[in-house]
């Protein structure tokens, strides 16, 4: 090549200077995003927003109870069948299983993770949905349970592999059980992490909105039991965000608002309190 | 039973003398049976999952066959269901995210893998996995009151007057559209991208890059004639897994795009995707044959994601067995 250095060294430094700027773009993202969420919506969260059933428009005021509660609801039953699934699931992938099993499993629950969330709630809505005959709380937060199997079980399997094997033989050289040196050394050694894994599961699905669209549907009043139509945050997002009412948009900024700052506060925890030191595993 | 993962010469006695029967009486059989079958329902309800969708679109499989996919009228008062639109806004929006993304996901890549301190980096990246928390209908949010106006004031009568004589940038600037869907994408796909790459990046070994330098490279012919190269698959496999991505994302999509079935080259245009369609008409559908052809756009879009998928896994193992030594992806 005839290029002088000096240009090379231009080129160099250009090009270095040029991947600096897209990682400050990048990492600016965020934080535009949550200025602009706090900018719009911060003014219209108050204790109304919280304690209040949704208003019909044009009235003012007005809040988003029975969405708070609906979510959790949602994310309870969620949670109830994620997580032991998963779980469970894990424990036999790190200390039992074959090799052969394990694959399989494995397979189907990286099948499953990318599976996009929209055609979860078509398995969600031809299995809950169809044989009960309407919409309910119950279907939405099977479709979330099982958007949070396969994360669950993929990074609780990290995790126990992550236990050195001198534990497991040391448990079972005292007499212990196979089960019991599980239940007392294994899972005890590993739980920071698996509780950052169950943790950040259950933020990724307590942001989903499309699995909830025709599953949960949604409600303007509060939904007793788990067998009617809910009202949840993000498609309440959703519905306000492409409405054309002025004062639903405002609602919908708050509920975004508030929305993103669970989800962010349970991340922080998670990976940066929980996590430290431990081997974290993006899936 | 025998100690599985566990067994090291020197325990073989210990781990042989454990019978079925006494592993039976200390619950060890148990257990296992009890954890298996939650591992085995993982794989029941996947094929469940493709059984479902496979069940649940029979009509409009035996009724269009492959003309389902090739034709492009949806006409659900005619029961006539053609999904060339929703793949053709797929496609489009995908490729347009792509196109934005990845040279700016690479690039930042390269910063926190090459570049930044290491606690920088650590750093910068606790903040590209926050941005990947943040779920898609806040994008969609900030699609629609952000973006949008954005695009129709600023950016796409920009776009027509400089490149206006290329067909992808004529037609009226409405603000929404597969544009805007694909740049809203683009801001979601990038911590995914600037994860994965950074990942690989770190996992190829410094001799690579101490050799270059060594033999008189500069730092970014360094990076930029060997690293990179090094770590290809890998990078592709990230694109991959963010393709998979946009293929599936749907609230974002479905809020910016305009919910036209409509193909037409101006990326200005209004258009749908599949995934867009089955959130915005599955609820109102009336008529089995309605019904399962969404559910039949479901099955495409599983079938698409899941080849992507496998194709990045594939790619980035590639990567880091070449590497040796990378964190399980």
């Amino acid at each position: 090549m005839s290029l002088g250095l000096g240009w090379r060294k231009f080129v160099s430094g250009f090009m270095l200077t040029m991947t600096g700027i897209c990682a400050v773009v990048a990492v600016s993202a965020l934080f535009l995003i949550l200025g602009y969420l706090v900018f719009h919506g911060g003014a219209s969260v108050n204790w109304n927003f919280f304690t209040k059933l949704p208003v019909p428009v044009g009235e003012t005021g007005g809040g988003m109870a029975n969405a708070i509660v609906g979510s959790g609801k949602l994310l309870l039953l969620a949670t109830l069948i994620g997580v032991p699934i998963g779980f469970l699931g894990a424990i036999y992938l790190a200390e039992f299983s074959g090799t052969t099993t394990a694959f399989i499993v494995r397979y189907a629950a990286d099948l499953l993770n990318g599976v996009p969330s929209i055609v979860i709630g078509i398995f969600a809505y031809s299995l809950v949905v169809l044989p009960f005959k309407h919409f309910s709380t119950l279907a939405g937060g099977c479709a979330l349970g099982v958007m949070m199997i396969p994360i669950t079980l993929r990074s609780t399997e990290e995790f126990l592999r992550s236990v050195p094997n001198a534990l497991r033989e040391g448990a079972m050289a005292l007499g212990a059980s196979k089960w019991k040196a599980i239940a007392t050394v294994i899972v005890p050694c590993a739980y920071r992490g698996i509780l950052t894994a169950i943790l950040l599961a259950f933020a990724r699905v307590a942001g989903e909105t499309a699995p909830l669209l025709f599953t949960a549907l949604g409600n303007s009043f509060w939904s007793p039991g788990w067998n009617q139509p809910t009202a949840s945050l993000p498609v309440v997002i959703y519905n306000y965000a492409i409405s054309p009412y002025e004062d639903w948009h405002r609602q919908a900024w708050a509920a975004g608002l508030v929305l993103l700052s669970l989800i962010l506060v349970i991340n922080i925890v998670a990976r940066g309190v929980l996590a430290r030191g431990t081997p974290l595993s993006r899936s | 039973m025998a100690a599985t993962t566990t067994t090291v010469p020197g325990t073989g006695p210990v781990a042989g003398s454990r019978s079925w029967l006494s592993g039976l009486r200390e619950g060890d059989e148990i257990v296992r049976l009890i954890t298996f079958l939650f591992a085995a329902f993982v794989v029941f309800l996947t094929v469940l999952l493709v059984f479902e969708l496979w069940q649940g679109s029979v009509l409009p499989r035996h009724k269009f066959g492959f003309n389902f996919l090739r034709t492009s009228v949806w006409d659900p008062v005619n029961e006539q269901f053609g999904a060339l639109p929703f793949i053709y806004g797929t496609v489009v929006t995908a490729a347009v995210a792509l196109l934005i993304a990845v040279p700016l996901g690479l690039g930042a890549a390269i910063f926190l893998a090459e570049l930044a301190p290491v606690r920088l980096s650590d750093n910068l990246e606790f903040f590209i996995d926050l941005l990947a928390a943040v779920p898609s209908v806040i994008y969609g949010l900030l699609g629609i009151f952000i973006v949008i106006p954005l695009m129709r004031q600023y950016i796409q009568p920009a776009l027509k007057s400089t490149l206006g004589f290329l067909p992808f940038f004529q037609g009226p600037a409405y603000g929404l559209g597969f544009l805007t869907a694909g740049v809203v994408l683009a801001i979601m796909l990038l911590p995914y991208i600037i994860s994965v790459s950074r990942e690989v990046l770190l996992s190829v070994p410094r001799d690579q890059r101490e050799a270059a330098l060594a033999l008189g490279a500069t730092r970014w012919e360094a990076t930029w004639k060997v690293v990179v190269p090094f770590a290809r698959s890998g990078i592709l496999g990230s694109i991959f897994l963010a393709l998979a991505r946009a293929l599936g994302e749907t609230m974002a999509v479905t809020m910016v795009i305009g919910n036209t079935p409509v193909i037409s080259a101006s990326l200005f245009s209004p258009g749908d995707s599949i995934a867009s369609v089955i959130a915005s008409q599955f609820k109102e559908a009336t008529g089995d044959l309605y019904l399962q052809s969404l559910i039949e756009l479901g099955l495409v879009l599983f079938l698409l994601t899941f080849i992507l998928n496998g194709l990045a896994r594939l790619l980035i193992l590639a990567t880091s067995e070449r590497g040796g030594g990378m964190a399980h992806l």
